[in-house]
């Protein structure tokens, strides 16, 4: 293992390996340390979905951006991360449910997303299986999408590696070297690495970093919650391409995994905060309640797989990003709750850029992710999260 | 062996050996990202045919003993379940 780094980056998700990769890109000589394999925190463990439909400007804008870089990734890491623009649709059951969908398509609209109304016959064209008679709107924006979240891991770090990056699964941070305010380092299980910069991409377990660099732990006030997932046998590619969502109906969606085909379900069901990740019955039950009334054909088709992962939350459900002011050379990206891995190539880049320019190209508002607000007591809106 | 002479490992989502060798020696000898980009274990019988003979090869492919690979995680329910008997909803049915 190497001594020495320009840059470690600690936690190997969808983020830090998108860190990790576009800093080897700017020619920066980086490690990035994993506690275990790559992917085992949130991201193996996500929906697949990728958005722009959010509730605010900052929100929105960096999902336009990251839409665009999602759709060249494949070729640009030289392996197939299977981006599909399937679409995200959202479904009314209330007239007040319509005229706010019709607020949210005309903020869509003015950055460029296009979000449209649809009718519920429209709706069932897109998806053959629905329930239409049940809604009255839909919020339909073919350009989101999915894509795969392991291929995306490993294509993030297979490229890094390529230019120059060392990965260290099995290698768990135990303590942050910080002398006179500044990082020196960090502490592995498995040896010393010196660094002026440290980056802390651990999304749920971020606090504990934190903790360990001299913060006070609540400074970012990120707490895991245990959300869940069931998941189908194949069906028919075609059948819920795009995740489907009605709000109301306790954020559950449906989307077919752009891979095998399967339906992955979810619904608003949180326990926590916790570590613990084991899943439980009552999800079952009631993910498949709702998941059955969106498309009733689900009843007879078997349940595979269970399992269950971390939102890292915020009070405001946005991540923190930026560069800590107490202690120089330290970053963090995390507290992504349930919209993390859609993210990732925009964070990645933003990320490398403030650490080698200073700023970046990206358009990421780096007020409103500001690590700081919780400390002033500032929250942002709400950033609109599903399951 | 399938017809092509290939030799299936798992069934579920036809892995052949020859996928799970290529990917070792290409550096990637981690059994939960095996798992995870040939989608093994993944399907209706979860793992129970093919993962046993995984770890042997990786055991076999790197030179670690096969009580160093951990077996992934099982996942419920186990066995396939429609989705109308676990809401419950398919009792006159
Ligand atoms: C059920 C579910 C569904 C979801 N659906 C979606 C979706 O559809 N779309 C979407 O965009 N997002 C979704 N998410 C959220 C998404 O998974 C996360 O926001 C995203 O994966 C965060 O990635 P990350 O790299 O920041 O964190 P993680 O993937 O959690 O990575 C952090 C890593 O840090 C490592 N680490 C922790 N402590 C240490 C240490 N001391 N030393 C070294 N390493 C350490 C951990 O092992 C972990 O691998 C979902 C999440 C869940 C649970």
């Amino acid at each position: 293992m190497k001594s020495k780094a320009e840059v470690v980056v600690i936690g190997g998700g969808s983020t830090g390996t998108s860190i990790a990769y576009h800093l080897a890109k700017l020619g920066v000589d980086v490690v990035l340390v994993e506690k275990e394999y790559l992917g085992s925190g949130s991201t193996f463990r996500c929906a697949t979905g990728i958005r722009q439909q959010f509730t605010d400007e900052a929100n929105i804008k960096l999902q336009k951006y990251n839409v665009e870089r999602w759709k060249k990734l494949s070729e640009e890491l030289e392996y197939d991360i299977n981006f599909k623009q399937t679409g995200y649709l959202f479904l009314a059951t209330t007239e007040e449910e319509v005229e706010a969908f019709k607020e949210n398509i005309k903020l869509h609209n003015r950055f460029g997303v296009p979000t449209r109304l649809i009718t519920p016959e429209e709706a069932k064209e897109i998806v053959p299986l629905l329930n239409a008679d049940e809604f009255l709107a839909g919020q339909w924006n073919p350009t989101d999408g999915k894509a795969n979240p392991f291929k995306t891991v490993f294509a993030f770090s297979r490229k890094a590696k390529e230019l120059g990056a060392e990965i260290y699964e099995y290698t768990e941070v135990t303590d942050i070297i910080v002398e006179n305010n500044e990082v020196k380092g960090v502490k592995t299980n498995r040896g010393t690495i010196k660094a002026d910069v440290v980056v802390n991409a651990t999304n749920a377990w971020a606090p504990i970093i934190n903790e360990m660099a001299g913060l006070d732990r609540d400074f970012i006030p990120i707490k895991p919650y245990k959300h869940q997932i069931v998941k189908t046998e194949p069906l028919k590619e075609g059948q819920i391409e795009p995740l489907v969502c009605p709000p109301a109906w306790n954020d559950s969606y449906v989307i077919q995994d752009g891979e095998d085909g399967g339906v992955i379900c979810g619904t608003g069901l949180e326990h926590g905060p916790t570590y613990d990740v084991t899943p439980t019955y009552d999800f079952l039950r009631e993910v498949l309640k709702w998941a059955t009334r969106i498309i009733p054909a689900l009843k007879y088709v078997h349940v595979l797989r269970q399992w269950a992962g971390q939102y890292a939350k915020t009070p405001d459900s946005n991540p923190a990003i930026g560069k800590i002011n107490s202690i120089d050379g330290f970053y963090i990206a995390a507290g992504f709750s349930g919209h993390g891995f859609m993210m990732a190539p925009g964070v990645g880049e933003a990320m490398a850029e403030l650490i080698v320019k200073g700023k970046t190209h990206v358009p990421l508002d780096w007020e409103w992710y500001d690590p700081h607000r919780f400390e002033r007591g500032e929250l942002r809106s709400t950033a609109f999260q599903i399951g | 062996m399938s017809e092509k002479g290939e030799r299936i490992i798992c069934r579920c989502n036809e892995v052949t050996l020859e996928e799970i060798e290529a990917l070792i020696e290409q550096g990637v000898a981690d059994i939960e990202m095996i798992k995870r980009l040939l989608r093994i274990g993944m399907g209706p019988c979860q793992g129970r045919t093919c993962l046993p003979m995984v770890i042997s090869i990786i055991a076999r492919k790197t030179g670690k003993s096969p009580d160093e690979i951990k077996l992934p995680a099982t996942r419920i329910p186990i066995r396939p379940v429609p989705a109308g008997v676990l809401v419950g909803d398919m009792n006159e049915e």
